[in-house]
């Protein structure tokens, strides 16, 4: 018994130690290459940190699935209402020729872009699923103009790493890191299903990210901001929903 | 090793076990393809409550949301769960537990000798001297089948409900017809891993609760008071 049990305390011990400081070697190398969530802290950051940090390795550049024209769903679920205060209604009586989308932060020329403006951009239309964190989905096909082109415009500064973006809802904002925001199908979406975008989707303009879930395709968006930190905007987890207990990365 | 990744696993499980019943509450409608929401026919209902107002139920009152926690604490227990099923794995092909443990003799698999062993069960015959040290060939073809299929459907299919995930390797969802058919098949498989813990918990409690988590938690079998 002692012997067995020595050689297995000195194994253990050794597996220890190498996990312990392999786990610090790994820390750094995960912060260096941007594979550390805001939302790392608390008691389940780890959970979260591995799965931010493995799904950015395994699908930095990843294409998410585009569906044949027949798959489209028939009945596409709008969750929610649209706003109902009368900044809203009056932009929408004017079929949103008035809406503003302002770029600024960490950009060489801030700009601000109306619906027609954004319109005149090479666009892109894609048939993609969003799926909501409750567990139901739909298939649509979207169109908008992809926001690396818009970030193009507008020169995103080398030590950006993040693209905060807001809504005319106040308390739905939300971010994403360089790899989402120059995705090529990452999309500030005007259209849908062949139509303009409905107000019930998020219409005049929502961002589309199709390889996360429903929360992070804020509606009726109106700023991004570009940034290096995200320790400056609301309580520094980055995104409205950390701050109601869900994780900021919603690609699972 | 056997018996720290059990208990891993099984703190791992309720885990997983409680926060998917929070997680399902919020849209308890499922659906087989690609998509699916409330606007669309559900391929079947849980006659239960909804934590969402969204979701047309039949109750007149809508539960306390506890999703945003419930994932986080899913996701976290899925990667201890991953991570210690690994090891696990990983140990029993190394010492041959899978092998000596678990795979059945050849002559314990034809009809007769499987027959006299469903028929022991049922007549709920107390396991001998020999059973308190060794699977006998039901649990170890019930185990086999836990480890080597049910625990990795449910890993699968979760992961297959992943958009991202999905995107990188989306044969891990078009195996299953659909982002919606993966999460009926999670629940089904989550459902089949409910049934076998609470027979699980059953078994051991007539074979001797105290004697059989004793040997579920020290590896002495101690069939008897007066060896122990």
């Amino acid at each position: 018994m002692s012997n067995l049990s020595r050689r297995k305390l000195i194994t253990t011990g050794l597996a220890a130690t190498a996990g312990a400081s392999g786990l610090a070697v790994a820390a750094r190398l995960a912060h260096r290459y941007g594979l550390i969530p805001p939302d790392h802290g608390g008691i389940y950051g780890a959970g979260e940190t591995l799965t931010y940090g493995f799904q950015r390795l395994l699908t930095r550049h990843s294409m998410a699935r585009e569906f044949p024209r027949s798959q489209i769903s028939k009945t596409p679920f709008p969750n929610g209402d649209p706003p109902q205060d009368e900044a809203f209604k009056r932009l929408q009586a004017r079929g949103f020729a008035d809406w503003r989308l302002a770029v600024d932060g960490m950009v060489a020329r801030p700009a601000s872009f109306s619906l027609a403006e954004l319109k005149s951009y090479p666009s892109r239309s894609q048939i993609t699923h969003l799926a909501c964190e409750e567990g139901w989905s739909f298939i649509a096909e979207w169109t908008g103009v992809p926001l690396f082109h818009v970030l193009d415009a507008v020169g995103v500064l080398p030590q950006a790493r993040y693209v905060v973006y807001f809504s005319i809802q106040r308390d739905w904002w939300d971010s994403v890191d360089m790899a989402d925001a120059l995705h090529p199908q990452t999309l500030v979406t005007y259209g849908m299903n062949g139509n303009e975008l409905p107000v019930g989707h998020g219409g005049p303009m929502r961002l589309r990210i199709p390889r996360q879930l429903g929360y992070k395709n804020v509606k009726y968006i109106t700023r991004l901001t570009v940034t290096d930190s995200l320790k400056g905007f609301g309580k520094g987890l980055g995104s409205a929903s950390p701050e109601g207990g869900y994780a900021w990365y919603a690609g699972i | 090793m056997v018996r720290v990744t059990h208990w891993i696993t099984t703190l791992c499980f309720f885990a997983l076990l409680i926060t998917g019943i929070e997680i399902v509450i919020s849209h308890p409608r499922f659906y087989w393809g690609e998509a699916g929401n409330v606007l669309t026919p559900a391929l079947f209902e849980l006659p239960i409550p909804a934590s969402r107002p969204t979701v047309p139920t039949g109750y007149g009152f809508v539960l306390p949301d506890q999703n945003g926690w419930s994932r986080y604490l899913h996701f976290q227990a899925a990667w201890i769960a991953v991570s210690t099923g690994l090891l696990y794995a990983v140990y029993g092909l190394f010492t041959r537990h899978f092998r000596k443990n678990l795979l059945p003799a050849a002559g314990d698999l034809s009809g007769r000798a499987l027959w006299s062993e469903i028929a022991s069960h049922l007549r709920f015959k107390p396991p001998g001297e020999a059973e308190a040290r060794s699977y006998n060939v039901l649990q170890r073809l019930t185990y086999l089948f836990v480890i080597f299929v049910a625990f990795p459907l449910a890993i699968w299919t979760g992961l297959a409900m992943s958009p991202a995930i999905a995107s990188a390797f989306p044969a891990t969802v078009t195996v299953f017809g659909g982002q919606q058919s993966a999460r009926t098949i999670h629940f089904f498989v989550s459902v089949f891993l409910l049934l076998f813990l609470l027979v699980h918990i059953a078994m051991v409690w007539l074979a001797g609760f105290r004697n059989r988590m004793r040997a579920m938690i020290t590896g002495r079998a101690g069939a008897h008071k007066e060896h122990a």
